[in-house]
């Protein structure tokens, strides 16, 4: 019901971040998140940023299903 | 004809003109009837007849895309390697096009004069001539900005080469030729406005030269589609439902650009349903696949070709996509129009 | 593309498979809630990877196909009046009212425009101030905040001629409706990322502590789905009940404290009707009385239309997954993607419209 996804923040603006996603450029709204700067990937929802994506845990939601791949073997 | 009637169609919906399933319906329940005949019939990109001995191809295509200027082309270069491809689709060499006009009211000189430009630049990349024409002038709101029509004619040499959607055979190799959703996506992000930075080009090109280095390399190819409207997709099922056959597929060999991914991720919308104008899907006899594909791949058009799938018996009239992750999925025709969504 | 792809990988997703099919021995009904769940699972071939005693259940999450028909009427009626421009995602466009859909009126003339984002709809009033323009608010939590934050910049901006017609909705109050209402057995769920990236997984506590179902909060990609599904089936196989976070990246137990409060600001919750699933309490979203001048409800002379679902369309008894799709006398016969009856087939979320396009592979039996 949500199409939202990660792109990573190139630039920032007055009016909201530019984020790239692939290569396509989007502007995005600051006004439901804090504390965004470059380099972050966040998540948008049309035209809007809804949160931060963590990388911390993105690399340990992989590492868990990683072990999991090891446990068969 | 029962479920329109059922629900009531009584005017013409803009899905009608996407390529998919609807304009399908509409022309075979309601244009059919009053213009049925064996050549028609077959529905292929171009007509192919043949007289006094010889094979000619002869098709039309009219361009109403909006904005008429956009990264990578224009209205008129689109109207010229769109009829030129049509022609190509059916191993025909393109010889003669003629160009239509329907201009409304106010449109500025400055624009037009760029358009014609563009469609003699490309009519001199696809070696073809430009030899009648028409031009219409109507009111202010009576066409928007500028409607092109073109018509083609190009002849198939020798008599060996049998290329049409009904052609594909159990066992052949489904070769593309290049990334998926280049130009749809390059007139969206134009139109809408929506996407910032570098701008994503058309892939718009006349394929002639391509088929030909393929015919040369063999002339065993089956089937030819340009997959515009509808996407690869619908060119797809157009020839599984011709061929009456099954086509499977692979979603980790189909190439898309990533920035391409990106803007479908961000609509909501799938590359494969995409119109591309400078990409064709070719259906080739097995052995003959892979000199086929080097072919294509020393030719500049040709470069990111890969074999994506096969032909098979079964399931007929269907197109199948084995997943990225290995799973199976049925590869349908564009349903309505290709609609961003959000939710 | 960073953070989508490694969540794609084949061999992942094959490790996943066997850990599900090695940990799963009683036969379980898990329901994905979220639309976009329901596309990536049918997108992906999902169901190929998991073992036959698991069944994958469509839930309502698809705010397309829960408008009652009614609003989509009352959004009709504003777009055909003079001076008015309806603003609107395109899953809207083709959800058939009583007399035709946004579609249809915009080929009848009347004023639609397509947005993607509700900042459009508040650039295209800035550039139009001679006309109005409604926005038809339509989604669940993900979405209601960002037409909050667009409300409050209308305002700050003086804008006049903005208003929202909001038929936003709430996901737990239709939880509890279908674990409470045991039409169907459902031993696990699987929630909405995007919904709970804003409001946390506190919401969701009452499926385990109340009725004691496993509900994993879970990410979009095939090896979020299937991490997701391996949880749930740890928890049924241990007996246990609890309320887990698998889309850890996005989903924090609090979620966005910002946007709720933005949210809470504006809006107000109602007793709504859901197609398929009837009036249920606190489970839509209102502008509150402070916010009136910009509902579209109180500003525009609608009169109030009854909500009659087409005969013969089960899209009800499919929201709730008590039918499959298949099972409906409709599907793909009257009813397919091009002549839809109801809205299950209109959305590109909608569960029938989902089956039809990719599930009906010859060899899967009993799946569509």
């Amino acid at each position: 019901m949500c199409i939202a996804i990660p792109g990573k923040v190139v630039g920032l603006e007055e009016d909201g971040a530019i984020v790239s996603f692939g290569g396509t450029l989007r502007k995005a709204n600051l006004d439901l998140v804090e504390g965004v700067r470059e380099e972050d990937y966040v998540i948008v929802h049309a035209g809007f940023v809804i949160r931060k994506l963590d990388e911390r845990e993105a690399l340990e939601t992989l590492e868990l299903i990683k072990g999991a791949g090891l446990e068969i073997h | 004809m029962m479920e329109e009637a059922k629900a009531g169609l009584e005017r013409i919906l803009l899905a009608h003109g996407a390529g998919g399933k609807m304009g399908h319906q509409l022309i075979a329940r309601h244009f059919l009837p009053f213009l049925s005949n064996p050549i028609l019939d077959r529905m292929d990109d171009s007509a192919i007849m043949e007289m006094e001995g010889f094979r000619f191809a002869f098709t039309t295509d009219s361009y109403v895309v909006d904005p008429l200027f956009f990264p990578g082309g224009d209205i008129g270069r689109l109207a010229v390697c769109g009829t030129v491809n049509d022609l190509a689709m059916g191993g025909a060499i393109p010889l003669y096009l003629s160009l239509s006009l329907i201009i409304e009211e106010g449109f500025s000189l400055e624009e037009l004069t760029k358009i014609l430009s563009s469609v003699q630049k490309a009519a001199q990349e696809a070696q073809v001539l430009i030899v009648t024409g028409d031009t219409k002038v109507v009111g202010r709101g009576g066409a928007d900005k500028v409607f092109l029509n073109t018509a083609g004619i190009g002849v198939i040499p020798g008599n060996q080469i049998c290329i049409s959607g009904s052609n594909a055979r159990h066992g052949d190799r489904v070769i593309l030729s290049g990334s998926i959703g280049d130009h749809g996506i390059a007139v969206i992000s134009k139109r809408e406005g929506i996407f910032l930075g570098e701008e994503m080009e058309s892939d718009m090109a006349p394929l002639n030269g391509l088929v030909q280095a393929m015919l040369r390399a063999s002339q065993q190819v089956h089937a030819l589609r340009d997959p515009t409207r509808g996407g690869l997709a619908s060119a797809l099922n157009e020839i599984a439902r011709q061929s009456q056959v099954g086509i499977i597929v692979e979603e980790l060999k189909i190439p898309v650009r990533e920035s391409v991914q990106g803007a479908c991720e961000l609509l909501g919308l799938d590359p494969l349903y995409i119109a591309n104008e400078g990409k064709l899907v070719a259906i080739v006899e097995r052995e003959a696949s892979n000199s086929i594909l080097e072919a294509m791949r020393r030719n500049p058009l040709g470069r990111d070709a890969e074999i994506i799938g096969e032909v098979v018996a079964d399931p007929r009239e269907m197109v199948l996509l084995k997943t990225r992750i290995g799973g199976t999925r049925v590869l349908d025709m564009l349903a309505g129009e290709a609609l961003p969504r959000i939710c | 593309m960073k953070y989508i792809e490694e969540f794609r990988n084949i061999k992942l997703a094959q490790a996943l498979s066997a850990q599900i099919t090695r940990l799963s021995k009683r036969p379980l009904s898990l329901m994905e809630v979220c639309g976009t769940h329901t596309a990536s699972i049918f997108r992906h071939g999902i169901q190929d990877l998991l073992p036959p005693t698991i069944r994958l259940l469509s839930g309502p999450g698809c705010p397309v196909c829960v408008t009652a028909s009614s609003d989509v009427d009352k959004a009709l009626m504003i777009s055909r009046m003079p001076g008015v421009i309806l603003s609107t995602f395109g899953d809207m466009m083709r959800v058939p009212g009583s007399y035709g859909s946004l579609q249809e009126a915009r080929a009848e003339g009347a004023g639609v425009h397509i947005v993607y984002s509700p900042l459009d709809a508040l650039h295209l009033a800035e550039g139009r101030p001679n006309q109005k323009v409604v926005f038809f608010g339509v989604g669940f939590e993900t979405t209601s905040p960002l037409i909050a934050a667009t409300l409050k910049r209308a305002m700050s901006l003086g804008l006049k001629n903005l208003y929202l017609l909001s038929v936003h909705k709430l996901i737990p109050p239709a939880l509890r409706s279908l674990v409470s209402s045991r039409e169907v057995k459902i031993d696990g769920l699987i929630l909405p990322g995007h919904v709970s990236a804003i409001i946390g997984s506190g919401p969701y506590q009452f499926l385990a502590k109340e009725f004691r179902v496993p509900a994993v909060i879970s990410g979009f990609e095939p090896l979020d789905i299937l991490q997701s599904i391996c949880m749930l089936v740890e928890q049924a196989e241990g007996e246990e009940a609890k309320v887990q976070i698998q889309y850890r990246r996005v989903v924090s137990p609090q979620g966005n404290e910002r946007a709720v409060r933005c949210l809470e600001e504006i809006f107000h919750p109602v007793d709504e009707h859901w197609r398929g699933l009837g009036l249920l309490p606190n489970s839509g979203l209102k502008l509150r009385e402070e916010w009136r001048e910009w509902d579209a409800e109180s500003q525009f002379d609608l009169p109030t239309c009854s909500s009659e679902d087409p005969p013969l369309c089960q899209c009800g008894e499919i929201l709730r997954g008590v039918l499959l799709p298949s099972q409906c006398s409709l599907f793909a016969e009257s009813c397919t993607p091009d002549n839809p009856v109801g809205p299950c087939m209109v959305s590109s979320e909608g569960t029938c419209s989902i089956h039809y396009r990719y599930g009906r592979v010859p060899s899967h039996d009993g799946r569509s």
